[in-house]
């Protein structure tokens, strides 16, 4: 079971695994914004809706540190994606 | 909806976006019948309640515009603009002086193995297939979580010739209503209390799943149980929706009881940014009355920055949805809840 447990698919935007979120935690990468410069988790279409509190629980079960603690990282516009030549157009009202 | 309707009835121009093709968020798949008082329509069901909303959103003509099928998509905190999408092709800015940030909430997911096959639902997704497009999601569905939205969409399930394996809850006891409970227990369908989804089976789509008791750590203990189903369907809670609110750079606070981070408010849902305030699940996750009344203050608020409406006015609505508040706040839940919003209120913002 445990190997099953490694495979699951946490981010699905950009397929990266607990499996994987475990191994950088351990190398101490312990905060959202960490794991996503390196595994660019959140980064996809849904922006972290999917992921992100899945994460947040790993780190606290693995660090120790209570949810209230844990940053849940950095949030930029657009939160959903939205097409280059629809902004390029710009949109004023 | 509620903001908007407040707002306007003080005189304030509002423009409402909303990301569904429909107005009425989560009410218009709400099929079953209302509880608490009778000040917010106690014994209707939701979806009516979203057209008596609308219908008097319609006497607002003059002063609310309304886009659907449109995303506030970012705020922009250097210069207070909203920046909306509308459908995939229709971009526009806007630079609104107040904002009402109530984006609701979106489905918590449990990591299991096979998590991803087709088949894995969220139960506002089954929600929305069954009551918005009266589509069935499969032929047997395994419920996990035995909140209300657990069982009301079992229920719901079965009313529309649905199967349902069973419902697994992790806790000892059931988190929704009796009634509800008690619905799907006499039609057979066993719940299972501390209990958890170990897995789901399948190789292209979900066949069935195992679950397993859990001790009183919630760590699986005893034997594994093999269920065979075409759906499994997690009703396992909502966290609240505040992409935008994090954007404006908003004070934030993480708070159990309302299910996870939410922007710290004064008595008029106003939040630490002076043109932002907040209401229903985005501020903290309960139920639709209370989301409603929530949102009615929010509205009295923002006409109160304005210079629209009275002072006494305003106090005098304060005071009365306070008070509905209060009594829908009334029992066990409401306590957590009521707990939980202390921890996230200032009497008054020193500006």
């Amino acid at each position: 079971m445990s190997g099953r447990q490694e495979d699951i698919v946490i981010c699905r935007c950009e397929e990266i695994t607990l499996g994987e979120i475990r191994e950088w935690i351990a190398k101490g990468y312990e905060t959202f914004d960490e794991l996503k410069r390196v595994l660019r988790v959140g980064m996809g279409p849904c922006q972290g809706r999917g992921c992100r509190e899945m994460i947040l629980r790993e780190i606290s079960a693995k660090t120790g540190a209570p949810m209230a603690d844990i940053d849940p990282g950095t949030f930029r516009p657009p939160a959903k994606p939205v097409k280059l030549a629809v902004l390029a157009e710009g949109g004023d009202k | 909806m509620s903001a908007t309707l407040e707002a306007a009835s003080l005189g304030c121009h509002v423009t409402l976006v909303d990301s569904d093709l429909a107005l009425g968020g989560q009410l218009i798949k709400q099929t079953h019948k209302f509880f608490g008082s009778k000040d917010e329509r106690a014994g209707t069901r939701g979806f009516k309640i979203s057209e008596i909303l609308l219908e008097e959103l319609n006497s607002y003509k003059g002063t609310v515009e309304v886009h659907t099928n449109c995303t506030a998509t970012g705020f922009y905190k250097e210069d207070g603009v909203v920046s909306c999408v509308i459908g995939e092709d229709e971009y526009f800015r806007i630079k609104p002086e107040k904002i009402v940030m109530a984006t609701g909430a979106q489905e918590r997911l449990l990591p299991f193995p096979n998590n991803h096959l087709p088949g894995v639902y969220g139960a506002g997704a089954v929600q929305t297939l069954m009551n918005v497009y009266g589509v069935v999601p499969g032929k047997k569905v395994l419920m996990v979580g035995a909140g209300n939205i657990g069982l009301i969409v079992s229920y719901q399930l079965m009313q529309a010739g649905v199967e349902i394996a069973g419902i697994v809850e992790a806790m000892d006891k059931v988190g929704g209503y009796w009634v509800h409970a008690a619905k799907t227990r006499r039609l057979g369908v066993p719940i299972y209390l501390r209990h958890t989804i170990r897995e789901a089976l399948g190789d292209k789509i979900v066949e069935g799943a195992v679950i397993q008791e859990i001790d009183d750590r919630f760590q699986p203990t005893g034997k594994e149980i093999k269920i065979d189903a075409d759906v499994i369907c997690m009703a396992v809670g909502l966290t609240p929706t505040c992409e935008l609110l994090w954007q404006a750079g908003c004070e934030m606070v993480f708070v159990p009881q309302l299910c996870g981070h939410v922007a710290q408010r004064d008595l008029f849902m106003r939040t630490s940014h002076k043109d932002i305030w907040v209401a229903g699940d985005a501020s903290g996750i309960e139920e639709a009355s209370a989301a409603m009344v929530e949102g009615r203050i929010a509205g009295v608020g923002v006409a109160k920055a304005l210079g629209h409406g009275e002072a006494s006015e305003h106090s005098g609505r304060l005071e009365e949805f306070k008070r509905r508040l209060a009594d829908l706040r009334g029992g066990e839940v409401g306590q957590k809840i009521c707990q939980g919003i202390s921890c996230c209120t200032v009497n008054e913002w020193g500006v």
